[in-house]
Order: structure tokens, then sequence, then C-alpha cells
């Protein structure tokens, strides 16, 4: 029992002799490493559901953006200025400015019925009316299709997550409100963000068709910079002719994901974690057999002077290989089932509906590989140390 | 019967391997217990609509408010028993964490078209005094230790009053039970009168849904129809649909996530059980000889099958009554824990039988693999196994 380089070429030959035995146990040695993919593939895969819906809110907000509400609105749905207001709001220092004037947008925000494509039930889509200056508080947009509508026509442009997920958006087709038919002239993208499930529309249009007058729901600003915001905040809400609340873009619709999130996130966990558990025990049961398989292997080796340290290790290692391999086929099979699957769901704060994709990063996928190796590190202890206990003499006798 | 003691000790002889399969039944129960809890909680109003109520909302956007004179129109269509109306008030109790739904409502005929709320009769005689008096859901009430006679301030994010108040206070004046387990206790009901008078003139006379009685719920979907031709070419077009078409359209709303979750926690229970099976069919293989000798002493085929089966069975029905014994005390905890975000979060009786039909099932699927194997056996090949 010389020297550590002995030790380890005594745990490579066990592990070697372990691994080889494996097709001879193929029935639990599958059934481990698919109840170890099946707790990876769930893990991964309700949590890139929280990871697209989250991610799909914060590219959203950009760090130099912020949004002005009426104070104690928790969403433009609640929210509402008149002109005077809005227009006090955009010349307030700190905002950029471009030749046409202040990079704000007062916008109107209602929701329509629309049919959604995958169940033909309706759905609260969302509608937005804004004002030239959106297209640049707003840079990530991007038309795609068509072409942006004129200001002051009847007409409407639609987000890629809205055209995909609801019925009769398709550029060339009519939308209907009220007493309305808008014709849809264009398809954009914003990087994925919020603004793809929408409808947009000029302000002006939609306060005809809703008889809002002249007034609006939120202002969307760009600021100067983003250290910009809180003295744009400060003079804002100490202007005695208004009642505001600012808040930054990002912190919007953090706040917004909040409920969806917290929602996913405790029944992702919940779940997978009582799936670690079964599979735990699904674990424990193939090692426990592999060892029983190979008690009198096991004593031979013990007899012929292998270290009881070295078996343990290298059953550890045997279980862990197992395990990574069913984390690595259940990350996998994630992967390719839920990677940029689009869907839509309900936004609770605003009423509407967000699309949005799932996203599996290479983050979930490595919690989804530790906790592989978790399971099988656990699986594999108590084996080991049992298979390491075993009284040599007793064990031969069984040959 | 008298075979009991047989199948226990075969059990009991790899008591590891019997506590660890045992054990992954009882996850994959505990896990079906949740996965009806959620089920339960997202879609589960959907059993309890009334068949004989029908809702009518703006047919451009569940936003649009309508006019309160409508109530009178609908209810001279025939069919329609009578109308009432729902306005949504978005109020938030001193945190908007703590989300519950309060509405105005016009309490006679609230209750008469929700008979699922069972509220004492000398509170509602209460309620019927008092103008700025509200009923509560056991649920909130008891999530925020309110009582009969509190004054509860609720700050509206929609409605306000002529002085920009938008701080409204209500005299508790009744606490709402549910008729089934499923009935939503939660939201807060306060008088329709009240709130048209105390709101701003502009908004006055506006209403959010109304809900129908129809006279006769075979005839539903005609009058369904009636009513939004009434309306229709009206500023405010209706959409009319039986409350159980309303609700499920909500909770697609939330989306197709159901659909997944659920899936997935069918792929979950299958995996567990296919690492139960695995076990069960090495239990059998490794007893090959003996159930040779069983057969050489007279046991015939069929007792070997019912023997292996029974013992499967008893694995799944042990393990499954557990682990829904074990949801059954854990999802009132989770209920807890998720307090605002799903209401009506619980396990429901129907899904309790279904589970335990499973469990039989499930004994009988892990099973009968192995015992067709052991009843083809040849009694002088297993014996030579020995």
């Amino acid at each position: 029992m010389a020297g550590p380089l002995n030790w380890f070429s005594q745990i490579g030959s066990i592990t070697k002799f372990g691994l080889m035995s494996v097709p001879q146990r193929r029935g639990a040695v599958a059934a481990t490493i698919f109840g170890i993919a099946g707790v990876v593939a769930v893990l991964v895969g309700v949590l890139s559901i929280a990871a697209g819906f989250q991610q799909a809110l914060t590219v959203s907000g950009s760090p130099d953006g912020a949004i002005v509400l009426r104070s104690g609105a928790d969403s433009e749905m609640v929210s509402g200025f008149g002109r005077e207001e809005t227009r006090v709001i955009a010349d307030t220092p700190g905002i950029a400015r471009t030749a046409q004037g202040p990079l704000a947008s007062a916008e109107l925000f209602v929701i329509i019925n629309l049919p959604k494509r995958s169940t033909g039930t309706d759905a609260n889509v969302p509608l937005r009316g804004v004002e030239p200056a959106a297209l640049l508080v707003r840079d990530s947009l991007k038309i795609i299709e068509g072409r942006m509508f004129e200001w002051g026509k009847d007409e409407v442009i639609v987000g890629r997550g809205a055209a995909q997920e609801f019925a009769g958006l398709e550029v060339g087709s009519k939308i209907r409100v009220g007493r309305y038919e808008w014709p849809v002239v264009g398809l954009f993208t914003a990087s994925g963000g919020v603004a793809e499930s929408e409808i947009w529309t000029d302000a002006k249009i939609l306060q005809d068709a809703y008889n809002r007058g002249d007034s609006f729901q939120s202002v969307s600003v760009r600021l100067n910079s983003p250290a910009a915001f809180q003295a744009f905040k400060d003079s804002l809400t100490s202007n005695p002719q208004l009642n505001v609340q600012v808040i930054r873009q990002s912190d919007y619709y953090a706040q917004q994901s909040e409920t969806m999130t917290r929602l996913i996130t405790t029944l992702g966990f919940l779940i997978a974690t009582l799936m670690a558990v079964g599979a735990v025990f699904g674990a424990l049961n193939t090692m426990y057999s592999a060892v029983a398989a190979r008690t009198r292997e096991i004593a031979t080796l013990r007899a012929l002077g292998f270290g009881g340290s070295a078996v343990v290790v290298s059953l550890l290692l045997e279980s862990l290989l197992l395990a990574l391999v069913g984390g690595a086929i259940g990350g996998g099979l994630a992967y390719f089932a839920f990677n940029n699957f689009h869907t839509s769901t309900m936004n609770f704060q605003s009423f509407s509906q967000v699309t949005f994709a799932f996203k599996v990063t290479p983050q979930l996928l490595a919690r989804g590989i530790v906790w592989a190796a978790v399971i099988g590190l656990i699986g594999g202890l108590f084996p080991a140390i049992r298979a390491a206990r075993l009284p040599i003499a007793a064990a031969l006798r069984e040959l | 019967m008298k075979f009991l003691h047989l199948i226990w000790s075969n059990l009991r002889r790899k008591k590891l391997r019997t506590s660890l399969t045992l054990l992954s039944i009882v996850v994959a129960f505990v896990l079906f217990g949740f996965l009806a809890a959620i089920q339960q909680a997202l879609v589960g109003g959907v059993a309890l609509a009334g068949a004989d109520r029908l809702i009518v909302r703006d047919k451009v956007s569940i936003i649009n408010l309508l006019p309160v004179s409508y109530e009178a129109r609908m209810e001279r269509i025939p069919g329609v028993d009578f109308a009432t109306h729902q306005t949504w008030f978005g109020g938030i109790y001193q945190d908007p964490k703590n989300f519950f739904m309060q509405n105005p409502v016009e309490p006679e005929k609230f209750l008469k078209i929700h008979p699922e709320i069972i509220l004492p009769p000398e509170q509602e005689k209460a309620w019927l005094a008092t103008r700025t008096g509200a009923i509560v859901g056991r649920r909130t009430a008891e999530r925020f230790g309110w009582k009969i006679g509190d004054k509860v301030p609720i700050r509206s994010t929609i409605w306000s009053q002529p002085d920009g108040s938008r701080i409204w206070t209500f005299d508790i004046v009744g606490i709402y039970d549910g008729k089934d387990k499923g009935t939503d206790t939660t939201p807060l009901f306060f008088r329709y009168d009240y709130f048209d008078e105390a709101r701003q003139a502009r908004a006055r006379g506006l209403v959010g849904w109304y809900t129908i009685r129809v006279k006769d719920p075979s005839q539903a979907a005609e009058v369904a129809k009636r009513v939004d031709a009434e309306f229709e070419n009206s500023p405010n077009e209706t959409k009319t649909e039986p409350e159980g078409a309303f609700i499920q359209g909500w909770a697609r709303q939330i989306g197709n996530i159901v659909f997944i979750v659920a899936a997935i926690l069918g792929a979950v229970f299958f995996t567990i059980l296919l690492v139960t099976g695995n076990t069960m069919a090495q239990a059998v293989r490794e007893r090959t000889g003996e159930l040779g000798v069983l057969k050489a002493i007279g046991f015939t085929n069929w007792q070997v099958v019912a023997l292996v089966l029974a013992e499967s069975c008893l694995l799944t029905v042990i393990g499954g009554v557990v682990g829904l014994g074990l949801a059954c005390v854990a999802t009132p905890v989770m209920a807890e824990k998720l307090e605002g975000l799903l209401p009506n979060f619980f396990f429901p009786t129907r899904d309790l039988f279904i589970g335990l039909a499973l469990t039989i099932a499930l004994g009988f699927v892990t099973g009968i693999f192995p015992a067709l194997q052991a009843m083809r056996l040849r009694v002088a090949d297993a014996l030579r196994r020995m």
C-alpha cells in the first residue's frame, strides 16, 4: 500500500471493473439514468419558463429609460394624465433631446380581445398608442415586414410575438376596434422584449377610438444618461403641478414580472426537489444492487490488498458518472424540447398578455448538472460505505 | 388471504430495497397530489360555474365599461330571469402583495344569483342596512384578522372620489363562506349604490360586466345570442358567454403553462414508475428458484401470478396511500406559501380517488411482466437455477 499513485491506480481499476459490468445490469442502470435525466429535464424545463419570462421583461428596460405614471398607479393600465401634464413632463430637464424635441412619448395603453391561436379563446392583447418620439425612446424597435404606420392614419403595426400567438394579425389583415377597422401595415421586433406582445398605433387615433379626449396614461422618456435619473425624478415629484411617480424602465419591468416569476420558480423548485428525492431513492437502489451483485468481486479485491477507501471512491465515481450521463441527457432533452418555445401568458399587473420564449440558459444547464451530481453522490455514498465495510471472510465464503 | 403472510415475508426479505422502492412511490404520489392541486387552482373554477349564469362584457375589451342602463334592457329580453352587475375596483389593502378582489355589487341580486355564497341572514340584513357595508370571504377575513364591525381602508388604483381621494373605507358587516370547497372566499363585495354616489361624477353610471340568470339553462346559448343582438351597433357592443366558458377563457390566458406543467409532471410520474417497475422485476428474477419450488409443491400457474401481483400491488398501495396522505397534509401548508398567487390551491377529493385507483393500476402494471415470467417458468429449469 505505498503511495498515492498506487491508491489512484486501485481506484482506476475498480472503477473500470464496475463500468464493464454495466451491460449486465443494464435495466437497473438505465432506470437510474433516466430517473436522473427526468429530474434534470424537469428542473431545467420549468425554470426555463421563468427565465424566458424574466428575460422578455428585462431586455425591455434600458438603463437610461424611465416611465412616468400617475402616483399610486401600479401599472399603465390604471394611470392617467391630461395633455397639459404630459407637456410639463416632457419639458423636464434631464430628458435627452433631438432637433424634433425631447425624447418623450405620451402613451395610451388599452387591451383588446383577440383569439389566441392555440386555444381559440379570447385573450387580452395590449394595444398601445404612441407619439413619434416612441421609436427613439425604444430604439430596439425594428420593422421586419411591411412598413411603419403613418402618423394620423388609421393603421397599426404588430409585434412579432403578438402576430405568432394571436389570430388575425398578419400584415394586410384588419383588426376591429369598436366601430373601427384598422389595417395591419407592419410587423416589428424589439429584441424579444415586451413590446413584441403589443399592437402599436398613433396615440391620437386611439384617443378618438376610445373617446379619451386628449388624455394619456403614461409618459416614456429617454434620459441624457442613466445617472440623470435621480435629478429627473426629484424635479418631477417636487413639482406641485404634478402628482406622479417616476420609475426606471428596468425596475418597472422587473416589478411587472415579479408575480409570475415567483409563481413559476416556487412551483418549479418544489417539483424538482420532490423529484430529486425520488431519484435519490432510485439511485440508491441501483447502487445497492450493484454492490450486492459484486459482493464476491469486492471481497476478492480486498483480500488481494485493495484498500477500503479505494473501493468507496471508485463506487462513488461510478455512481457519479451514471448521474452525469443522466444529467446530460436531461439537460439535452430540456434544451431541445423547451428552448425558444414560444408562448404567452397573463401579466397580472397590467391584465394583458405577454408573449415570450422559454430560455434554457447555460446557467440553468449548469444547475441541472450540479443537481445530477449531488443525486449521484448521495445515491452512491451509502452503498459504497457498505461495500467497504463488508467482512472479507464472510463475503468470500459466498463463493 | 392465507398467503398474506408469505407475501409480507417476501417484501421483508430485502428490507432496504423494499423501503427505497416504497419511498419512491410515496414521492410519486405526493407529486401527483400537487399536480392535482395546481390543476384545481388554475382551472377548477370551471366546474363550479353556474350553468344558469351568463357573463356579459364589452366586446372590444374587458376594460371597457358598460352603461348601467343595460341592466333593465337585458331583463326585458325573453329567457332572461334577471341581470346584475359587478365592477373591478382594483383596490390595494396596505401592500400590493396583499392581492384580493373587491367589487361593488347590488347586494340582493348578487346574493340571489350566487347561491354558493353563504351569508348568515342577520349579516345580510346588516349589509342591506349599511351603505358603506361590505362582506368579505372567510379566507381573506382570516388572512388579515378582520372581524365584523371593523373599518377597512382600501386604496383603489382606479376609482377616486370627487375630492381626489382614493382611499375608500368599508365597514365589514358580514363574513361569508363558500358552499363548496372550491368556492373562492377571497373577494370582498360592497354596495354599488354607495360606490356610484361616492365616485367622480364623470364615471357614474358605468359598470364592469353583467351576470345574467337565465330561466332555462338549456336555452343559455340562444339567450346569449339575443343579448348580443340587442346591443349590436350600439357604442358598447357586448360579448355574452356562459360563466364556465368565461372562466375557462380566463384560465387559458394564463396560458399553456398549465398544460406544460401538467405534461412535465406526467413525465415525472412515468420516470418514477420506470424505476419502481425495474426494482420489482429484479425482485422476481432473484426468486426464480423459490417460485420453482412453489410450483413443484403444487401451486398452479395462476396462483403464482396472483402471488407476484399481490406483492407488487401491496407495495404500491402502501406507498400510494402514504404519498396521497402526505399530499393531503402538505397542500394546505403550500397554499399558505402561495397565498395570493393561487387562491384555490387544494387537493380535490375526486383526485384522491383517482390517485387510489392509480396505486392499484401501478401495482398491476409493474407486477404483470414479472408475474407472467414467473408463470411461464418450467419447474425443472427453475429448480436447476437454485
